[in-house]
């Protein structure tokens, strides 16, 4: 029997044809997709790495909701001039608490990925109030509804319970504190601050949009800038470490 | 009619869509009235009303039609349903329109950044998925569900399965697209790329999904020829694919039920590589094998030629359906993806080129002996030109795919030109052919209503989409050279943003290139219009059945 005939069977019988369209096309994507939970190289453990402040993650949501990543990647990609423009190559640490991960796919601005401590916190609000006014050829919109929106510190712990179901480690007490802490970051004057600073390293208090009260969407967006790409520090990182 | 009073009962699909969706109602008011952010409370609203709407038109439905549903056959011919198919027709037109009208708008706001006014509505970043959304899956997926509808109905000469399943599948597939729409401009994403509805939306997509599975597989299982036609065996992975695709890139636990927020299980590198496996793939399965179905069966019928071998189309569809799925990893290079995984994705999309080309020499040879209709018949025109735009960009693709390439196209326009160029040139056209056969044939007229305006229509979009890709190839090769030129004393040449300055006349020449497209899709809209309202009728005739070869 040719293999043209043998080939009827599928051609006969719309169940076989279904079977072998799925065997088909599961081996593609279980080779390449099953691996990456458990290689080394993939789910490597980077000091310094951690969990985003409540306030980092509520302005992370910000910027997943006004699709910032759609002008904007965050990862560095190891070739020289990347390098030099925007720093140490990402490292798939550096984006293991990120649901859903961000990296992007077109850079009609800069790379994001260590954006963090570049600018001050006044130059982030005037360039997203109006991008125009620091920068003037920049095509990105202007995000002046920001500032006129508060987050909800009530809400927020609510959204980390929900990540640690997924897998980031919160732990019990930071999802407690977390509505204090969210206003913690934003106010330096506030009681909360110290205890803030002790449950998430590295984390920078600041009145990141210069206005007092509840913390804005704008404080949120920035706390969240500000750290992008500053939790490792490359002085003590070892990058062969994982070489085979 | 004299028929015997039949005595007239609800089936008992029609009794139980009816009390699912009054169930559906309910549960939505109360969905709303908890909702904890005002765009679920809008969706929850939205779906009350749409629900209580479906059991109005189930029990309305019942009330007007005959005791006896519509007959399988009628004097030994198939009765074919194509309620279904003008339905998705027409919305694939509207969407159509609406999504080229977005594209116009955002690629004008990259030029003038001022469109954007500052309102969260209307800025890039909620209408850039609008734009691709809309015209992937609104305008491309109402073609591909019209088009298979109608493909399997004929090549099994069967009427299409189920009552009221088949409005379901296209009326529920209208109504997740409203609801992912309204939602990105609202703000609720998930930000996967091709993949932003919420959780929510994507629960009820996978239901239509699955009848839209059932209701194509259960007209085939019934068919009366006994092979099944090639187009039907692309439509097939197409579904099962995309069904796969979407449960693997979408699971995600939402913070509350009464919200929209929810976050996605995967997280970081798995997430990247679960994403970009959907994301190629929904180009793999939805913007190619579906369209390739439509290949196979409108350029034949058209051309009236068989197909050129069916051979080929056999080494066709198994090879591009196995070598598609690893291809994904080639929008990861350099990324922190492991380096092995990379290197498969680039060596598979390379030997991606050999099926993508085979589909094309099937599709362009089944011309063989009737290239002369390329110069009468500007439909057979279109659907020949988008076959060679398939196989330019299935070219491009693998050429990118090279890491060496990538490392220079990744992150500019050249993606986006090269995407162009396989959705306008290739997936645009086969659809605006496949719809210029289908609008006459199942509203039964003669012809189209003006092959004028179908030539007008064709050179326009082919302006267009040359302006378009052109622009995008010079704009994203200069960038990429750009954020890579050293000066002599070797310190980079140019800061970002003189980079992005010099985009500027390639994004005005790109916007050009997309307003003509959207008013040669104005002009089909038009010329459809006039063919359902003006164009003459066709007379029955008996269908002369013909051995399957």
């Amino acid at each position: 029997m040719s293999f043209w005939t043998r080939h009827q069977v599928f051609e006969k019988n719309s169940i076989i044809l279904i079977v072998g369209i799925l065997l088909v096309i599961a081996i593609g994507g279980l080779v390449e997709i099953t691996p990456l939970f458990y290689l080394k190289s993939t789910i490597e453990a980077v000091d310094g790495v951690r969990p985003y402040t409540p306030l980092e993650l509520a302005g992370r949501n910000v910027y997943v909701r006004e699709g910032c990543y759609l002008c904007h990647s965050q990862m560095i990609r190891p070739l020289r001039d990347e390098v030099e423009r925007y720093g140490h190559f990402s490292l798939a640490a550096e984006s293991m608490f990120d649901h859903p991960f961000q990296w992007g796919s077109k850079r009609t601005g800069p790379d994001l990925a260590r954006v963090g401590a570049k600018y001050s916190d006044d130059w982030h609000v005037t360039h997203l109030t109006n991008p125009r006014a620091i920068v003037p050829q920049s095509v990105m919109p202007g995000y002046p509804f920001l500032s006129q929106t508060e987050v909800d510190p009530d809400m927020i712990a609510d959204h980390m319970r929900t990540l640690r179901t997924v897998g980031v480690p919160y732990t019990d007490d930071q999802i407690a504190s977390a509505g204090a802490d969210m206003k913690a970051q934003a106010d330096p004057d506030n009681s909360g601050s110290d205890a803030f600073s002790k449950r998430y390293a590295k984390a920078v208090v600041r009145n990141f949009d210069g206005k007092t009260g509840t913390p804005t969407e704008m404080d949120a967006l920035i706390a969240y800038l500000q750290m992008l790409g500053t939790l490792v520090d490359f002085k003590i990182y070892n990058e062969k470490a994982n070489f085979r | 009619m004299s028929q015997p009073a039949l005595s007239k009962s609800m089936t008992s699909g029609e009794s139980g869509l009816a009390v699912v969706f009054a169930i559906t109602a309910f549960l939505c008011v109360i969905a709303s009235a908890k909702a904890l952010d005002a765009p679920f409370a809008f969706h929850a609203a939205l779906s009350a009303a749409a629900s209580l709407a479906a059991v109005f038109c189930i029990i309305n439905r019942y009330f007007d039609r005959p005791a006896a549903l519509p007959p399988a056959e009628i004097n030994g011919r198939p009765n074919y349903n194509m309620g279904p198919i003008k339905f998705s027709s027409f919305m694939a037109m509207f969407w159509g329109i609406a999504g080229f009208l977005v594209g116009l708008i955002i690629a004008s706001q990259l030029a003038w950044p001022a469109l954007n006014f500052d309102l969260p509505w209307t800025s890039f970043g909620r209408l850039r998925p609008l734009h691709t959304s809309a015209v992937i899956f609104a305008f491309g997926g109402n073609v591909l569900i019209a088009t298979s509808f109608y493909v399997v109905q004929k090549s099994c000469r069967v009427r299409l399965a189920g009552d009221l399943a088949p409005w379901f599948v296209v009326i529920g597939y209208n109504f997740f697209i409203l609801t992912a729409g309204t939602g990105y401009l609202l703000g609720v994403t998930q930000s996967k790329e091709y993949a932003e509805p919420e959780w929510y939306a994507d629960l009820w997509l996978t239901i239509v999904w699955v009848a839209y599975l059932l209701v194509f597989l259960a007209t085939i299982i019934k068919r009366k020829e006994p092979h099944i036609f090639v187009a039907n065996w692309f439509y097939l992975a197409f579904i099962v694919t995309i069904a796969v695709l979407h449960l693997g890139n979408n699971p995600a636990l939402p913070v509350s039920v009464f919200g929209s927020k929810s976050y996605v299980a995967w997280g970081g590198i798995q997430d990247a590589m679960f994403q970009w496996w959907y994301g190629h793939n929904a180009v793999g399965f939805f913007l190619t094998a579906g369209f390739l179905a439509i290949m196979y069966y409108f350029i034949p019928k058209r051309a009236e030629r068989p197909i050129y071998s069916y051979r080929l189309s056999i080494i066709h569809f198994w090879a591009l359906i196995f070598l598609y799925i690893w291809a994904g990893p080639h929008h990861l290079h350099y990324t922190a993806l492991p380096d092995w995984t990379q290197t498969l994705g680039m060596t598979f999309s390379i030997m991606l080129w050999m099926p993508s080309w085979g589909g094309m020499i099937n599709g362009l040879m089944t011309l063989s002996g009737a290239w002369d209709k390329l110069r009468t018949d500007p439909v057979l025109r279109m659907l020949v030109v988008s076959v060679a735009f398939y196989g330019m960009s299935t070219f491009e693709g693998p050429m990118m795919s090279i890491k060496v390439v990538n490392s220079l196209s990744h992150y500019t326009d050249w993606t986006i030109g090269h995407v162009h160029s396989g959705a306008l040139g290739w997936v645009g056209f086969v659809s605006f052919g496949a719809l210029y056969c289908l609008v006459p044939w199942v509203w039964n007229r003669k012809g189209l209503y003006s092959l004028k305006l179908v030539n007008w229509h064709f050179w326009i979009a082919t302006l267009g989409i040359v302006l378009y890709i052109s622009a995008m190839w010079v704009s994203g090769i200069l960038q990429g050279l750009m954020w890579r030129a050293y000066t002599s004393l070797g310190f980079l040449e140019y800061s970002f943003i003189e980079t992005v300055e010099a985009m500027h006349p390639f994004y005005i020449i790109r916007a050009a290139g997309g307003a003509l497209f959207l008013i040669g899709a104005m002009i089909m809209a038009y010329n459809l219009w006039m063919t359902v309202r003006v164009g003459e009728a066709e007379v029955q005739r008996p269908v002369a059945l013909q051995p399957a070869e």
